[in-house]
C-alpha cells in the first residue's frame, strides 16, 4: 500500500483523553453479588432484581459465541468491573447540577448538555460508564406526552411501561452477551412516544466509556405507540487505553402499529492501535419489532471498536411493516468487524432493504453477515440485498456471509454484491485535478458511503462523515 | 513558460525516459508523436506527478519553479492540467461536486474566495456548451456509466472550468469517433490563449487536422528524435515511422 494511504488512514484517535473526576467504581467480579449490587444501587423494584437474576444464571449456562469472523484472546469476565459511576451523579440531579467536569468532557466531545448551548433541534440523554449523567430538552418533550430519559429513572417512574416491554424483543435468554447486559446493565436510555405524535426534535444518546478496566452495559428502550414517528441517534466514545475494554449493550425497539422508527448511530469508541494494543470489543444486540404497517430504519457508520459484533435486526411481526438496514463499516489498523443485520418476515407483504458498504483498511478486516428469513405465512414478501466491499491497500479483507432462507414462493428477493479497491490511480486522479491526498480519500470514500449518509439526520451526516475522515484519513469536509 | 532539459524517468526501475529537451513558450501548441512505448504517455505522466513513476536525472522549470519538486495537486493549482488517456471512474461522486471542488482547491490557492454550487452551475453551463455536453451530465457520478467519448469531453470540460495555463492531452483522440474527436479539437482550440500553452500527445496525426501544432516532436526510444512544424506531422502520416528511427 502506498505511504499516503498508509499515512492517512493511520490518524490520531481525537477522543482518546480521559477525565478525572471522583468514581465510584465496584471492583472486579462478576456473581450475584454483583448483580444484586448493581440492582440496589438503583433502588430497583423486587421483579427486576429477579429478571436481572434469572438472565445471569442463564448466563452462567451459556458459551460465548464464536461464529463471528473475529479473532480475540479469551475474555475474563472476572476481570472487569460492572459498576461505575461519577460520584458527583446523584439521582434526578437537574442539568444544573451536573458536575462541572463532566460538562466540560462532554463539550470536549463536542456534545452540550449546558441549559445555553445545548445542541441545536436534538435532546440528548449523556451516559458515562454505568450512568445516565442528564437529559436535556425533558420538558419541553414531555408536553407532547414523550418520555425521554435514562433508563434507570423510568424504571422509578414508568415501571408499567418498562415491565411490559423489556425483553419483550431480546429476551434476557436471546444470546450469550445480551444475556450478560439483561443481568449487569447499568444505565441507558429510555423513549416513549405516545400515539400519533410526532416528535419534534432528535432525540439522541450519547455514551461515553471513561473509566479503566469497566464494561459498559446500557440498554435502550424505545416504544413508539400507534402512528407515532421518532428519530433517534446515537453516538459512542472512550479513552485511549492499552487494555480491552467490554461494552456489550443491548438495544430494543418496539413499534406499534403504523409507527415509525428511526435509529441512527454513529459508532466511534477507541479501537486499539496499528497492533492491535487496546480498544473496546463492543459486543451489541440490537433489535426491533415492526407492527402492522410500522417501519423501522437502522442506519449505523461504525468506524472505531477493536472488534465489532453486531446486528441491527428487525422482526417484521406485522403485515406490510417495514425494516431497513444502512452501514457503513470501516475496519482499519488491526480493526476486526462482523457485522450485518436480520429480516425476519413473519407479516405479510413485509418489505426490507438492506445497503452495506464495508470499508478495510491497513490490516482490518470487515464482515457482513445477514440473514434474510421469510417463513412461510410472509405472503408476498420482499427484500433487497446490496452489500458493497472498499479496500484500502493489500494487507486487509473483506468478507460476505449473506444468509437466506425462504418459507413462502411468493417472496421476492434481490441480492447485489461488489468490491472495489481504492487505488493509486484514483487518488492521483483528484491530485491532478488539485485536491490534496486527504481530500481525495475523502471524497472517494464519500462517495461510495453516499446512499448509507444520505439516510442519517443532517447534522449527524455531516458528523459521520468528518468522522471517517478521522478514521480513515484525515478531516473530511 | 516551460522548460524540459535531459529529462529521464524509470517506472519499476525500467528505464522509460532518456533525455528528453523540450521548451514550451505561452501561446505555443507541441504535438508530441511517437510509436507505442515510446515513452509518450510517460512523459505526460511525469510532468502531471504520476508517483509511479520515478525521476532519475534532468530537470524541468515551470515559470521559474522546480515543477518536479511540487506535489501533483501543487502543480494542478499552479495552472499544470493533464487530460488523461483513461479517465478514472468515481462512483458516488457527483460531476457538479467534484468540479467545483477542484475549482475552488485552484481559487483557493489563489486567495480567491470559493464559489458556491449555485454560482457554480452559472459557469459550467457555458462551458457544456463547449463541449456538447448536458447539463444532466453534472448529477452523474464521475465518469461512471459514461462511454468513451463522453469521457474524453469530460475532460475537456475540466480543462475549459479550471482554464489551465499549461494543458498536457494525453492521446485525447484515441478511441474517438470522428465528431467526438472534432467537439473535443474545438473545446481545445477555443480554450487556446496567447499566454496559455498546450502539449497534445497522439498516436495518428488525424487530431492535429483540428488542433494545428506550432511544433511536432517525435519520441523514440524515450528520446525526442526529431521535430520540426506541421509538414513533419503529415510526412508521418505519408510515411509512417520508420523512416525517422531509421534516420535517428
Amino acid at each position: 500500500m502506498s505511504s499516503t494511504i498508509e499515512s492517512l488512514v493511520n490518524r490520531e484517535y481525537q477522543y482518546g483523553f480521559t477525565t478525572d473526576f471522583e468514581a465510584e467504581t465496584l471492583p472486579p467480579g462478576l456473581s450475584e453479588e454483583t448483580v444484586r449490587f448493581i440492582s440496589a444501587k438503583k433502588g430497583e423494584p423486587q421483579w427486576l432484581l429477579d429478571w436481572r437474576l434469572k438472565a445471569f444464571r442463564r448466563w452462567l449456562t451459556m458459551k460465548e459465541p464464536h461464529w463471528g469472523n473475529v479473532q480475540y484472546p479469551p475474555i475474563d469476565y472476572q476481570a472487569a468491573s460492572y459498576y461505575s459511576a461519577p460520584k458527583s451523579v446523584k439521582p434526578l440531579a437537574s442539568l444544573d447540577d451536573v458536575d462541572p467536569q463532566l460538562l466540560e468532557m462532554y463539550s470536549k466531545l463536542g456534545i452540550s448538555l449546558s441549559e445555553q448551548k445545548r445542541m441545536n433541534g436534538v435532546a440528548v440523554d449523556a451516559v458515562i460508564d454505568s450512568v445516565s449523567v442528564g437529559t436535556t430538552y425533558r420538558e419541553e418533550l414531555s408536553k407532547f406526552g414523550i418520555i425521554f430519559m435514562s433508563f434507570g429513572e423510568a424504571v422509578r417512574e414508568h415501571p408499567e411501561l418498562v415491565q411490559q416491554y423489556l425483553g419483550s424483543v431480546i429476551p434476557y435468554s436471546d444470546n450469550f452477551f445480551a444475556a450478560l447486559n439483561s443481568a449487569v446493565f447499568s444505565d441507558g436510555s429510555f423513549c416513549y412516544i405516545p400515539k400519533g405524535v410526532r416528535c419534534p426534535m432528535d432525540l439522541s444518546t450519547y455514551f461515553r466509556i471513561n473509566a479503566a478496566e469497566t464494561g459498559q452495559f446500557e440498554r435502550t428502550l424505545i416504544i413508539a405507540d400507534e402512528g407515532s414517528y421518532v428519530s433517534y441517534l446515537e453516538g459512542c466514545t472512550a479513552p485511549k487505553r492499552d487494555t480491552n475494554q467490554l461494552h456489550a449493550a443491548n438495544v430494543e425497539i418496539i413499534a406499534l402499529e403504523g409507527a415509525t422508527v428511526k435509529y441512527s448511530t454513529v459508532q466511534n469508541w477507541y479501537a486499539g492501535d496499528e497492533n492491535g494494543l487496546g480498544g473496546i470489543y463492543n459486543f451489541v444486540t440490537k433489535r426491533a419489532k415492526a407492527m402492522k404497517n410500522a417501519k423501522v430504519s437502522w442506519t449505523q457508520v461504525e468506524t472505531g471498536s477493536a472488534i465489532t459484533w453486531k446486528y441491527p435486526s428487525v422482526i417484521l411481526q406485522g403485515d406490510n411493516s417495514v425494516g431497513e438496514f444502512y452501514s457503513v463499516a470501516v475496519a482499519s489498523k488491526m480493526q476486526q468487524a462482523d457485522t450485518g443485520t436480520k429480516m425476519i418476515h413473519i407479516g405479510r407483504n413485509t418489505r426490507s432493504t438492506i445497503v452495506s458498504k464495508g470499508i478495510s483498511a491497513m490490516k482490518g478486516q470487515n464482515s457482513y453477515r445477514g440473514k434474510v428469513q421469510i417463513l412461510p405465512k410472509a405472503e408476498g414478501a420482499r427484500n433487497y440485498t446490496q452489500c458493497d466491499s472498499m479496500l484500502v491497500g493489500n494487507a486487509c479483507g473483506a468478507h460476505t456471509f449473506p444468509y437466506v432462507e425462504v418459507g413462502n414462493n411468493s417472496a421476492i428477493l434481490e441480492h447485489e454484491a461488489s468490491t472495489s479497491k481504492i487505488g493509486e490511480d484514483q487518488i492521483f486522479y483528484l491530485k491532478a485535478r488539485g485536491l490534496d491526498a486527504e481530500q481525495a480519500v475523502s471524497m472517494i470514500v464519500s462517495g461510495f458511503c453516499k446512499e448509507v449518509f444520505k439516510e442519517l439526520p443532517m447534522e449527524f451526516a455531516l458528523e459521520a462523515q468528518q468522522l471517517l475522515g478521522i478514521t480513515l484519513e484525515g478531516s473530511v469536509g | 513558460m516551460l522548460v524540459i532539459n535531459d529529462l529521464h524517468a524509470a517506472i519499476d526501475g525500467k528505464p522509460i525516459l532518456k533525455g528528453i529537451t523540450l521548451t514550451v513558450n505561452a501561446g505555443e501548441v507541441h504535438a508530441v508523436m511517437g510509436p507505442n512505448g515510446s515513452g509518450k504517455s510517460t512523459l505526460a505522466q511525469v510532468l502531471a506527478g504520476h508517483p509511479a513513476y520515478e525521476v532519475t536525472g534532468g530537470s524541468v522549470t515551470y515559470n521559474g519553479v522546480d515543477l518536479l519538486e511540487l506535489a501533483p495537486e501543487v502543480r494542478a493549482q499552479h495552472g499544470v492540467f493533464l487530460a488523461f488517456q483513461y479517465p478514472i471512474e468515481i462512483p458516488g461522486v457527483t460531476n457538479a461536486y467534484f468540479l467545483r471542488a477542484a475549482y475552488n482547491e485552484i481559487r483557493k490557492s489563489k486567495g480567491l474566495e470559493e464559489v458556491d454550487p449555485m454560482e457554480f452551475l452559472d459557469l459550467v453551463e457555458e462551458k457544456l456548451k463547449l463541449v456538447d455536453m448536458d447539463v444532466s451530465m453534472m448529477s452523474r457520478s464521475v465518469n461512471v456509466g459514461f462511454s468513451g467519448g463522453e469521457k474524453k469531453r469530460n475532460e475537456i470540460l475540466q480543462m475549459a472550468v479550471l482554464q489551465p495555463m499549461l494543458s498536457i492531452l494525453d492521446e485525447t483522440d484515441s478511441g474517438l469517433d470522428i465528431d467526438a474527436l472534432r467537439i473535443v479539437a474545438n473545446g481545445v482550440n477555443a480554450l487556446k490563449r496567447p499566454d496559455n500553452a498546450a502539449i497534445v500527445v497522439t498516436h495518428y496525426q488525424r487530431l492535429l487536422n483540428y488542433i494545428v501544432p506550432d511544433y511536432v516532436h517525435v519520441l523514440a526510444g524515450g528520446r525526442i528524435v526529431k521535430s520540426g512544424d506541421k509538414s513533419l506531422a503529415l510526412e508521418l502520416e505519408a510515411r509512417g515511422y520508420d523512416w525517422v528511427l531509421e534516420a535517428a
